[in-house]
């Protein structure tokens, strides 16, 4: 790695002369090329036609080509800096942010920037049998490009990890790669990271919900008052933003396909024609965006307060918002399960700012619902899918000592028991979508679950050679 | 938190718990914790995370008590969590940011009691105790496991253990902790500054490394791990015997101005509680049971401290007397000396505890030793403990062999080696009379009584010197005998009774940590404490 820095590891940070960081990442590298080499993707491939970011410029960021996986340039980008920023909010609003960690929130920036780091390499272990059961080429395609993306985002919080946080940041990045996903010993921070993604409707779905969840991380993230971390965030949701593409037009490639074939065929059921049955469609979203909330942890946050108080952690667009930015002395309603029953309550604003988040969340899942119900609508058909309630299969939370129906209703045990398998992926329906997990190499075609992409990647055609085998 | 009502019972048992389980395999028990997030003492505070209240720490000194009395097959006690997240995230700060300073100090001393009970059972009743921390430890947390003989700690590269008092909270670790990072563990000092003052703590290897906890298990082997540690210290223990003995409920009678046990009465009147230990009737039996009068009447000594100190607070002096038979009290003494019986050496140890329970109470201690009463042997320790010891003639004083070592202070002396520290010759004098009934005149030569009185000047002057007791600051009082009564070498408990609560207390009072911007106050509320820059 002596050569040429700027080659080996595109960059925007000034590798070439920084010494300490080339140091940090000579060690780091290998391990990493190591994790991915064991943890990454399975299915062996020549070559994939990949956006690699060569710099942080419209030209720069989607560079295309075909590469081989496990040479992949991962870089390290920050978004341009703003002259003269200043802290947005907390009790810091208005001093000029900061450049390097100041020693008061070392503890707190180290576990977010862990934490974060820590969910990257995750789904990438989640999904590296996947490449086995592709629908097309386009679509194997798309998974290591969302793979080697989050293999960068982790470079991105490694990054961090080595440049501000000194030996104790290069041991954590090390610990980054040696928690793996599922693993027994070392499993991943987050619980939801250690579930294995098991087919490519789960895929999709985990792009849509989850990976959204790590958007409005990162854009709580990208508000921070520590600049270099604002700024990484702040390039990572350009490229997350290419992720959630892929969920939002996985689905309606799915509810298309599913549509067509039920008004074809006049039925309820698309499931013996080769789609995936309307209400497994509903299940599984159900499921992930149910899962997804329990990512945003329990209503309020002590922790996250102090990260906001702090200047280390913001809301949401927090710029945009128009109020004091310090929430001393606001209230907020937050979920709350009163003699069993969902209601609101008020708390401080300041440590209401987990539900905060989570609305954001959940009016944006809203518009990929009301997207999926025009296709329906288009189709003729009077089936609409829907966002169960907030408080339905939750574990975190209010509602985790309560069983709530998709439309609110709370239930007593037997009941939830009784009824939860009209809601949730049953061994049966998810038998059965495996069984539809038959993969397509050939370019042009694709499995009889989705239809094909509306448009190719980079303006080449569905049937493009996206993936050498 | 109201520090009056409802009153605060300190008895329990296994089937009332909603925090601890007791689960027993053998020669191996395990205390799991699971604390019920709603099952809080006093309203205001949801125990999130395995933390604990003065509840959750009652159940498990109760816990810690039966295992002794109650399983004398038990060998190795393993203390862990029920919850798959968190292993104890120690005292709960809501808890201790509503509670008046006595509650926080009651709360802190009697945690300090447990801990310390706990090591007392791994050294004296062959049970030892390891910490199997499944899950991150922080704080109290951690506290709990540095009172167990073995850490163990599972990693899975998150779990940690931690001391994030200093820099979440601006207090100390106060039960134990950083006594016991420095003088049980021997963490490097330079090393223990790091510890305590990184809020996120240390994990896996280098929490070994540092001598934090003993092993890192990794999850795959950890509950293999364990059993094969509680095994190996099972068999290292020379724990024997058989026919434990059920504590039965105690049943005080509680009136306004009088609590009545079987033995043991007080009688609350004004700023003055008298304490009156009732000596055994009759012949020693046979064989121990509940009633057994040096358990019965240890038990009901050690609830009735706990009570006072918790609902009685502005009872600042304590009058100790006894009534009984001065030969029965021996014959008691006797019958349960040497090693001829586990259960007789638990009942001692009991006694001692509670006797350095007495030790640390912030009460002004009297005996009166009056005619009729019996302290003799064990029972003259309790005047031993006090602060002065008043002697009614024709009262007698009986020095025996339990005054000379048996139930040693915090500062590993006896209550007459502390009394009489570096005079060897006055304790020569009294280890020659051991075994007499010592009247007034030889009783004040050899320096066992403050004063002996009369009956024509009696009564005025235990008044008096009552009354002006009464009148003196509390505060000072309280400093003035915690500073009397340990003279003499510094221990382990010594130092967590005196040096680190006297800081912590000191702390817990300044406005950076209970002023309504202190630490304390502001911690949950996202805003940060604001403190005084100046060093103090």
């Amino acid at each position: 790695m002596h050569a040429d820095y700027q080659e080996k590891i595109p960059n925007n940070v000034g590798l070439a002369d920084d010494r300490r960081l080339q140091r940090a990442l000579e060690s780091w590298q290998p391990r990493f090329r190591q994790w991915w080499a064991e943890m990454g993707p399975e299915m062996p491939t020549e070559d994939v036609y990949l956006r690699t970011a060569v710099n942080v410029g419209r030209e720069g960021w989607a560079h295309f080509g075909h590469v081989p996986v496990g040479d992949y340039r991962w870089g390290i980008f920050l978004a341009e800096p703003r002259p003269d920023r200043r802290i947005a909010f907390g009790e810091h609003r208005g001093e000029p942010a900061w450049q390097k960690v100041p020693g008061e929130y070392r503890a707190e920036l180290q576990r977010l920037v862990v934490i974060q780091g820590d969910t990257e390499p995750a789904s990438v272990e989640q999904q590296r049998r996947l490449g086995f059961t592709a629908p097309s080429l386009y679509d194997l395609r798309n998974l290591f490009q969302v793979n080697v993306e989050e293999g960068r985002h982790l470079w991105a919080m490694v990054y961090l990890l080595h440049a501000h946080f000194g030996r104790e940041g290069r041991a954590e990045a090390e610990e980054l790669l040696r928690r793996n996903s599922g693993s027994e010993d070392s499993p991943r921070i987050l619980g939801a990271f250690n579930e294995e993604t098991p087919d490519w409707l789960s895929f999709f779905m985990f792009t849509y919900f989850t990976d959204r969840d790590g958007k409005y991380q990162l854009g709580t993230l990208k508000e921070s008052g520590f600049d270099p971390l604002s700024r990484t965030c702040e390039f990572m949701l350009k490229e997350e933003a290419h992720h959630m593409f892929v969920g939002t037009t996985g689905i309606d490639r799915v509810v298309g396909r599913t549509a067509r074939l039920m008004v074809e065929h006049d039925t309820d059921d698309a499931g013996p024609y080769g789609a995936i049955p309307f209400n497994v469609i509903q299940k599984y979203l159900n499921f992930h965006y149910s899962v997804s909330l329990d990512l945003f942890g329990g209503e309020t946050s002590t922790n996250v307060a102090n990260y906001f108080t702090a200047g280390i952690k913001g809301r949401w667009q927090e710029e945009r918002r128009k109020d004091d930015h310090r929430l001393t002395d606001r209230g907020a309603h937050v979920d709350a399960v009163v003699d069993g029953e969902p209601t609101t309550v008020e708390v401080e604003a300041l440590t209401a700012l987990n539900t905060d988040l989570r609305n954001e969340y959940i009016a944006d899942c809203e518009s990929g619902v009301k997207r999926w119900n025009r296709i329906l609508a288009d189709s003729g058909l009077p089936h609409r899918l829907r966002l169960p309630h907030r408080g339905f299969n939750r574990f975190v939370g209010a509602f985790a000592k309560v069983n709530v129906a998709p439309d609110g209703e709370v239930l007593p045990d037997e009941e939830w028991e009784a009824r939860k398998d009209a809601w949730l992926p049953t061994e049966t329906d998810k038998a059965f979508v495996a069984s539809l997990m038959r993969p397509v190499y050939e370019p042009g075609k694709i499995a009889s679950w989705l239809e094909p992409p509306r448009n190719g990647i980079n303006g080449k055609p569905f049937d493009y050679e996206y993936v050498h085998l | 938190m109201s520090d009056s009502t409802p009153p605060v019972s300190f008895q329990t048992r296994p089937e009332l718990y909603r925090h601890w389980r007791i689960e027993l395999d053998g020669e191996v028990a395990r205390l799991v914790m699971l604390v019920d997030e709603h099952g809080g003492m006093r309203p205001g505070y949801d125990l999130k995370l395995n933390s604990y209240d003065l509840g959750v720490d009652i159940e498990l000194y109760d816990a810690v008590q039966r295992l002794r009395f109650e399983h004398p097959e038990v060998r190795a006690v393993v203390i862990t969590s029920g919850s798959d997240r968190v292993f104890c995230a120690g005292a709960n700060i809501r808890m201790l940011a509503a509670s008046g300073h006595p509650w926080k100090v009651n709360f802190c001393k009697f945690t300090n009691e447990t801990r310390c009970g706990i090591e007392d059972a791994t050294e004296n009743s062959g049970q030892t105790y390891l910490a199997a921390v499944n899950g991150t430890a922080s704080g109290g947390g951690y506290e709990i496991a540095l009172a167990c003989d073995r850490i163990l700690l599972i990693d899975d590269r998150s779990a940690a253990v931690s001391l994030p008092e200093v820099p979440l909270l601006g207090v100390l670790p106060g039960t134990g902790g950083l006594t016991r990072v420095t003088d049980k563990r021997r963490v490097r000092r330079d090393r223990a500054d790091v510890f305590a003052t990184k809020a996120e703590g240390l994990k896996g290897r280098t929490a070994v490394e540092w001598g934090l906890v003993d092993e890192a298990i990794p999850r795959s082997r950890f509950e293999e791990t364990v059993r094969e540690r509680a095994r190996e210290a099972a068999a290292r223990s020379s724990r024997s015997g058989e026919g434990g003995v059920a504590l039965p409920p105690l049943e005080p009678e509680i009136t306004a101005d009088r609590i009545a046990y079987r033995h043991v009465t007080a009688e609350l009147d004004g700023d003055v509680v008298t304490i009156t230990v009732h000596g055994p009737d009759g012949e020693v039996p046979p064989g121990i049971d509940a009633d057994f009068w040096p358990l019965a009447m240890t038990r009901e000594l050690d609830d009735l401290i706990l009570w006072l100190r918790v609902n009685e607070p502005e009872r600042g002096t304590w009058v100790i007397r006894t009534v009984g038979d001065v030969d029965a009290v021996l014959a008691y003494e006797e019958s349960m000396t040497g090693d001829k019986d586990w259960l007789a050496g638990e009942i001692r140890h009991y006694y001692k505890r509670t006797l350095k329970r007495l030790d640390v109470t912030s009460r002004s201690l009297v005996a009166l030793i009056e005619p009729g009463s019996c302290f003799a042997g064990p029972l003259l320790e309790l005047a031993l403990a006090c602060d002065r010891q008043y002697l009614l003639e024709p009262a007698e004083v009986v020095v025996t062999d339990a005054n000379l070592g048996a139930f040693p202070m915090a500062n590993g002396l006896s209550r007459l080696a502390s009394r009489f520290h570096a005079d060897e010759a006055a304790l020569r004098r009294i280890r020659d009379l051991r075994g007499r009934r010592l009247e007034a005149g030889e009783a004040e030569d050899a320096g066992l009584v403050t004063l002996a009185l009369d009956d024509i000047d009696w009564e005025d002057e235990i008044r008096i010197i009552l009354e002006e007791r009464a009148s003196l600051s509390p505060d000072a009082l309280t400093g003035l005998e915690a500073n009397l009564r340990f003279a003499g070498p510094e221990t382990l408990e010594t130092k967590i009774f005196g040096r680190l609560s006297a800081w912590q207390n000191w702390i817990f009072n300044r406005p950076g940590a209970s002023g309504p911007d202190g630490a304390l106050n502001r911690y949950g509320t996202g805003k940060r404490a604001s403190f005084d820059r100046k060093r103090v």
